[in-house]
């Protein structure tokens, strides 16, 4: 279709065409998104080939001092009268290599086999026992993980430190002077703020998010099972994963991954549109032309969502006890005083289930009305008038305009509210915490959802560590995927700019 | 035909009305029933056939701040003044500390132009990606290792530490103030370091007070992350798991109404916190579509 032809469509016309455009381009851009994503790769290593070559012609076409600080650190600097830099980089090396020398390189050393030595109980000839500390697989990886860490950060100064005794070389032959101290601190403030601001954060991210993620992403290939006494593991390979994905001998923990990947789809399916439609119905009505007091109602609703999380579901948990419970006791009233005792949380699987979708409406539709009534707001008036001028009814309209709109602006949303369910531990856990327990399951219940199961194997009586990272990896498989592909559609819409 | 239309509107409206308010009262309700029963008189876990509460005292505050019990046969093991002691320092210190880091961040992503910005960007989002407490576990170990383990130190390191990742939202505001700006500051001879507290921060107060407020209120209401870190350490528990811990089955018949009423105490403050955030949340986003 030409620009021309679209331009002369009605707006529902238009809006049917960018409908269709949208759905029709989602495989285009995903298959655009992997291309682009094979591209990084190979720029990737590219990449890597050019800073290969660099570092062979620079080292030919240095001087002593540079070729010099190929193995020391800092020597061209320093030859070059940028004392305090070579300095640096000279402590750096010292560092590194007194740091591998008396740790990293035990490490190292020990992190194909994770350990051999068992602890040992053994007897002196006096007849008392003493114990010979074992190694600790644990600690011998974590440790291996910080040393991968370190020598790559160490590896990335050694480059600075060769392209930066060739600089000053480039420098010297053409009669230029480095600069000084008071300079090049200066420049941290301007020139390089950038390194001056990142340098903070992006240290603690990598300790405190990176070092775990790593750490945890290794032990998904071990057996290491959490057992106190059993601090010797070993690496396994693809093992957890085969544990998980292995239906054909309906193992018990493949039974329970597939049993509770299942109910995690249903509980976020119906968890997400049972509060997008809801939310969605409760918006119309309250942004309804003629009716008032629609600061009162927003405001009420709003209130809910203020409350913490973890107090309105301590609360609803406590309200929908089995035989103390506030609500139990409200369906007495109507039973003429005889208390039911519904087990709302932990009974029949189905009822359990059930109750989580519906207290999750009751928690999640405030969000949904807040983030809908600012999108109806928005729906240009135009579409309207050409709509009741073309004699379509009240409810013809709805269907054919607000809500085909709603859908297709709030699609992006919809996915992140969807991953957001799948990772939905709170409302799981502080409700029902799993239960009713399923005797079939391993170390799970009929309620709990992927994310929970992985919080009991590494918090609950059975551990197992290496499956629980093993259902985080597919976990965050399936997340990165439905996240990618919202960040594929929301680019093209911008670049389409539908509805503008 | 115009009396009918009228009149179909005003039950349609009707009709309306009556559903958001019975709504409204459905979303209300087990809150009143949050208040009105932490001010409840007798001690037993949850009325007795009745509902609403017959008599009604401050018994069960000046109860959860004495940290005495109702029940003298339990030994007042929870405390909750501490805790909330706790709360408040752990969130006032996250609270700097990740304020400071987004706003870092997010100027220099916003502002500043180097070669690795568009990797170190696409890397945060992965990072965003991964499910957070697959990570706890390992971080668990490694405030072992470090000797922190269940102290309150390592409760304020894990909240502010991930927290220059979540910079999307006051970058996009930092994008909106035009550049205009720091071009005419660089002319004058400012450098970056002063075009960022001189110029673009002052300008940038609703999205300062939004990132505060919501690094105050994590804390407040986290729960998982300082569930594993505490474990049994009672006296460095946070509201949200001495809460939690109030009405496990060894404590519930003791402390119930204390629950209730610690829930009230929780969330009267976090809840007017939320409604200011909100509307600084609004307005700074509005102002930034307006300048863009």
């Amino acid at each position: 279709m030409t620009y021309v032809e679209y331009k002369q469509l009605n707006p529902l016309q238009r809006f049917a065409f960018n409908f269709k455009k949208f759905f029709k381009n989602l495989p285009g851009a995903l298959s655009r998104f992997f291309k682009g994503l094979g591209l990084a790769i190979v720029h990737f290593f590219v990449g890597i080939g050019k800073g290969f070559k660099n570092y062979g012609t620079t080292f030919v076409k240095g001087d002593w001092a540079t070729k010099l600080s190929y193995f020391v650190f800092g020597a061209g600097d320093f030859h070059k009268g940028k004392y305090y830099k070579g300095i640096l980089f000279f402590l750096v090396e010292v560092l590194y290599v007194l740091f591998m020398v008396f740790f990293g390189g035990k490490q190292m050393y020990l992190l194909p086999s994770l350990g051999f030595l068992k602890q040992q109980q053994l007897e002196d000839e006096y007849g008392d026992t003493y114990v010979v500390q074992g190694h600790n697989s644990m600690q011998i990886l974590l440790y291996a993980t910080l040393t991968i860490v370190v020598t790559i950060v160490v590896f990335a100064i050694y480059i600075s430190n060769i392209k930066d005794a060739y600089r000053h070389q480039v420098m010297r032959a053409n009669g230029e002077k480095p600069t000084g101290l008071k300079e090049d601190a200066k420049e941290f403030l301007d020139g390089k703020y950038h390194i001056t601001l990142l340098s903070f954060p992006i240290l603690m991210i990598s300790i405190f998010n990176i070092l775990p993620l790593i750490f945890m992403i290794l032990i998904a290939f071990t057996n290491y099972d959490g057992d106190k006494h059993n601090v010797l593991f070993d690496w396994v390979g693809m093992q957890n994963f085969g544990n998980l994905l292995n239906v054909i001998d309906n193992a018990r923990k493949a039974r329970t991954f597939f049993g509770i990947a299942g109910w995690t789809l249903i509980w976020a399916v119906a968890a997400t549109f049972s509060n997008y439609i809801l939310g969605l119905i409760v918006a119309l009505m309250i942004n309804k032309k003629g009716i008032k007091l629609k600061g009162v109602f927003r405001t009420m609703f709003v209130i809910t969502i203020a409350v913490p999380q973890f107090v309105s579901l301590l609360l609803m948990s406590q309200i929908l006890a089995e035989h103390d419970g506030a609500f139990n006791m409200l369906l007495a009233h109507f039973n003429g005083g005889v208390n039911p005792h519904v087990n709302f949380l932990g009974g029949q699987p189905w009822v359990a289930r059930l109750t989580v979708i519906i207290v999750n409406c009751w928690v999640g539709i405030p969000y949904t009305i807040l983030s809908m009534s600012g999108i109806l707001m928005n729906i240009p008036e135009d579409l309207y008038e050409s709509a009741r001028i073309d004699g379509a009814s009240p409810v013809q309209a709805f269907t054919k305009i607000t809500l085909p709109y709603m859908i297709f602006v709030t699609t992006p949303q919809l996915i992140t509210q969807f991953v957001g369910n799948i990772n939905n531990f709170n409302v799981i856990f502080l409700l029902t915490g799993g239960k009713p327990d399923n005797a079939n399951y391993f170390n799970a219940g009929y309620t709990d959802i992927l994310v929970t199961w992985l919080y009991n194997l590494s918090m609950g009586q059975e551990k197992d560590y290496g499956l629980a990272s093993a259902i985080g990896i597919l976990v965050f498989v399936i997340c990165a995927t439905l996240s990618l592909i919202i960040y594929n559609n929301s680019k093209s819409m911008k670049d389409e700019e539908a509805f503008s | 035909m115009i009396k009918s239309y009228k009149f179909r509107r005003g039950l349609a409206n009707g009709i309306i009305y009556l559903i958001l308010g019975v709504m409204c009262i459905i979303w209300v309700l087990p809150f009143a029933y949050l208040v009105l029963h932490s001010f409840r008189l007798d001690g037993a876990p949850v009325g007795n056939g009745y509902i609403l509460p017959r008599q009604f005292t401050f018994r069960n505050y000046i109860d959860l701040f004495s940290g005495t019990s109702s029940n003298a046969d339990v030994q007042a093991s929870l405390y909750f003044p501490r805790w909330f002691l706790n709360t408040l320092v752990v969130a006032a210190c996250s609270c700097v500390i990740s304020t400071l880091s987004v706003l870092m961040v997010s100027y220099t992503f916003s502002r500043l132009r180097f070669g690795i910005r568009k990797t170190l960007m696409n890397i945060a989002m992965i990072l965003g990606m991964f499910p957070g407490f697959m990570t706890m576990i390992a971080m668990y170990y490694l405030l072992k290792i470090m000797g922190l383990n269940g102290q309150l130190v390592s409760l304020v390191l894990c909240y502010s530490c991930g927290a220059g990742l979540g910079f999307q939202i006051s970058k996009g505001f930092f994008d909106t103030i035009p550049r205009a700006l720091d071009e005419a500051a660089t002319i004058d001879g400012a450098t970056k370091n002063q075009i960022f507290w001189k110029i673009i921060l002052p300008m940038s107060k609703p999205i300062v007070v939004y990132t505060v407020l919501t690094s105050f209120i994590g804390p407040w209401t986290d729960f998982i992350l300082a569930k594993i870190i505490m474990g049994d350490k009672f006296n460095n528990y946070t509201v949200a798991i001495g809460l939690q811990k109030m009405i496990d089955i060894n404590f519930k018949t003791t402390y119930y109404q204390q629950f209730l009423a610690g829930s009230v105490v929780v969330a009267v403050p976090i809840t007017l916190l939320f409604l200011k955030m909100q509307k600084y949340y609004v307005e700074g986003v509005t102002a930034g579509g307006v300048k863009g």
